[in-house]
């Protein structure tokens, strides 16, 4: 109990004192998680649109394949993309291999599957009528996905919060591929597990206490956006 | 003005699938500017199919769409429909204010936004929903999104409008208001309208001609008139609620006065078919008076017919009377006029109905 308490009143102190070294793991973990959450989007987002609005054979099998992804494990994900990163690797030529870049690549893959899924489950919850109606109406069909986005907004920002939740988290990827190089590829998850080996609990509780206010601070961003939403269409 | 030389929609010979079992298949149909045609049939018999069909969001197997006399094939999806507006059974209004949902086809075209303003707050007019401009879709009642629905569907002055089913899911009341604006408007803009519906008492109100579409194929398409009097066959009859269809054949015609045998019963019908022609004779429950036998006073009616009442139902606002005149016989009949022949099954009554009420199908 001691040690807990140690470590809050630690993680106020590090915050008040504006460690250079905590900001900067801190930063490098926005940066990391917030660009992988961000490709993931592009990616997932237009992916996720086709695959809930069209109609063939081997959907239902993909569909599983994509939720399977959303369960992937990211020290799995980590061996991968560090097989291929390796310098022995296919992209080994590139020398991404323990720098931020092969973090965002790791994490992206962790978060695509679960942008898609979520996706899928965003759209195909809105009447399937609407699409024929935007078309009836004379929508082009980027019009009409732009609008289904739009009507869809609320269950799409679950989903990038889902997406940002599982990789400013996710700790074995990053440590794969990044390597929790000191100033380089130390983020706040990989600087827990190492302070909690080294047996500074203090010091990893409060890492921890930091990494949950970042992570609440963003989700109450993207909460209150969600709610405003879901208030303007309570029916009054 | 209607010009009945070059329809503003064409249908011949079209094909389209839906899933393996169900097959559209229109004939002919020429629809003309400024024309409400009005599409009735029973659940599944492919009254939505059609209208996907013509907003090319299904395709056709075979045949052709032609509007203002171009093949729809020749013209692009986003360009053919941007010259229709749909409106579907439910308003499915997106979650923006009124003037958003309104404006929402306007902007898809890429027009000013001086005339979205302009052409909504005319149409806001015209449906009377000027006051629910500002107002989140998501509360408004089911006739106030009908409504802007419509309007929606309106502002963009289409070519052809394709209503299916857009009063289904609204109270009486609503219902009727909504449909008597929607007739003043369409008449008003000469607007040429595919309206759909399985409610014949809305084709008849809305409809300039009904088209009557069973199992797939328009069996029968005519004046409202000539549809609901003189069905092509005994299904149409059926689905229009002619419950009477006896089967009989010619006795006797002279001068287009013809005398039916009918189980025996000889009756009496307007029309010019052949001595021994066999035929099915159609008369509608609500052309038929119910007498009390005491009381029958001399009518004018040429068919007379005794029974018996075999039973009694709520049909609606009216009564369902069932009679055994050697053959079943429907009566509908008001409730103030059950009360006031004090009818009860078993009880012997009399019926009278005009030659001009019976409809003949031959056989």
């Amino acid at each position: 109990m001691q040690v807990i308490w140690e470590g809050i009143k630690e993680a106020f102190l590090l915050i008040i004192r504006g460690d250079p070294e905590i900001w900067a793991i801190t930063w490098l973990t926005l940066k990391v998680s917030g660009t992988a959450t961000a490709i993931s989007l592009i990616i997932g987002l237009p992916i996720g649109t086709w695959l809930a609005l069209r109609r063939f054979s081997g959907r239902g099998c993909l569909f599983s394949f994509i939720n399977t992804g959303m369960a992937f494990p990211p020290v799995v994900i980590g061996l991968w993309v560090s097989i291929f990163l390796w310098r022995s690797g296919p992209f080994g030529n590139l020398g991404l291999i323990y720098t931020p870049a092969a973090m965002v690549i790791a994490q992206t893959i962790i978060a695509t599957p679960i942008v898609i899924g979520l996706t899928i489950a965003a759209l195909q919850q809105l009447n399937p009528y609407l699409r024929l109606q935007l078309l009836g109406l004379g929508a082009s069909s980027l019009q009409v996905t732009f609008a289904l986005w739009r009507e869809a907004r609320l269950p799409l920002l679950a989903a990038l919060m889902a997406g940002f939740g599982s990789v400013i988290s996710e700790v074995g990827a990053s440590m794969m591929v990044g390597g929790n190089i000191k100033d380089q590829t130390r983020v706040l998850t990989t600087a827990i597990v190492l302070e909690t080996s080294k047996g500074r609990f203090t010091i990893a509780i409060a890492l921890g206490i930091i990494l949950l206010f970042i992570a609440y601070l963003v989700n109450y961003f993207l909460t209150s956006i969600q709610q405003r939403g879901a208030q303007n269409r309570e029916v009054q | 003005m209607t010009s009945r030389e070059h329809p503003v929609l064409k249908i011949k010979n079209l094909q389209v699938s839906r899933g393996s079992e169900f097959n559209l298949s229109i004939n002919h149909v020429e629809i003309y500017a400024g024309e409400v045609i009005a599409i009735i049939g029973p659940n599944g018999a492919g009254k939505s199919t059609l209208l996907l069909a013509l907003s090319k969001l299904l395709e056709a197997k075979a045949g052709s769409i032609s509007l203002r006399g171009k093949s729809i094939e020749q013209i692009a999806d986003l360009e053919y429909r941007r010259q229709i507006a749909l409106v579907l059974q439910e308003p499915l209004l997106l979650d923006t204010s009124v003037f958003n949902n309104i404006a929402a086809g306007l902007r898809f075209r890429g027009i000013s936004k001086s005339e979205i303003n302009q052409r909504i707050d005319e149409w806001l007019i015209k449906l009377n929903i000027s006051h629910l401009k500002d107002r989140p879709a998501s509360q408004l009642s089911g006739g106030q999104a009908q409504r802007v629905s419509l309007a929606r569907a309106m502002v963009l002055k289409p070519t052809l409008l394709l209503l299916d089913e857009p009063f289904s899911a609204l109270d009486t009341p609503t219902r009727m208001s909504l449909m008597q604006d929607l007739r003043n408007l369409l008449s008003e803009t000469a607007t040429t309208t595919i309206f759909i519906t399985h409610d014949q008492e809305q084709a008849l109100f809305l409809g300039d001609r009904i088209a009557v579409l069973l199992d797939g194929k328009i069996a029968q398409i005519d004046s409202p008139q000539n549809v609901f009097s003189s069905p092509i066959d005994t299904t149409v009859a059926n689905f229009l609620g002619i419950e009477n269809i006896l089967p009989g054949y010619v006795m006797d015609n002279r001068d287009g006065k013809m005398l039916i045998d009918v189980e025996g019963k000889q009756l009496e019908a307007i029309g010019k078919l052949p001595i021994g022609k066999d035929v099915f004779f159609c008369v509608r429950p609500e052309e038929i008076i119910l007498w009390n036998t005491a009381d029958m006073p001399k009518s004018s009616a040429r068919n007379q017919l005794d029974g018996q009442i075999t039973s009694i139902s709520n049909k609606g606002p009216l009564q369902q009377i069932n009679l055994d005149c050697g053959f079943p016989l429907i009566v509908l009949i008001t409730r103030a006029s059950a009360q006031e022949l004090d009818i009860e099954p078993g009880m012997e009554v009399c019926t009278t109905f005009k030659a001009s009420a019976v409809h003949l199908i031959p056989r």
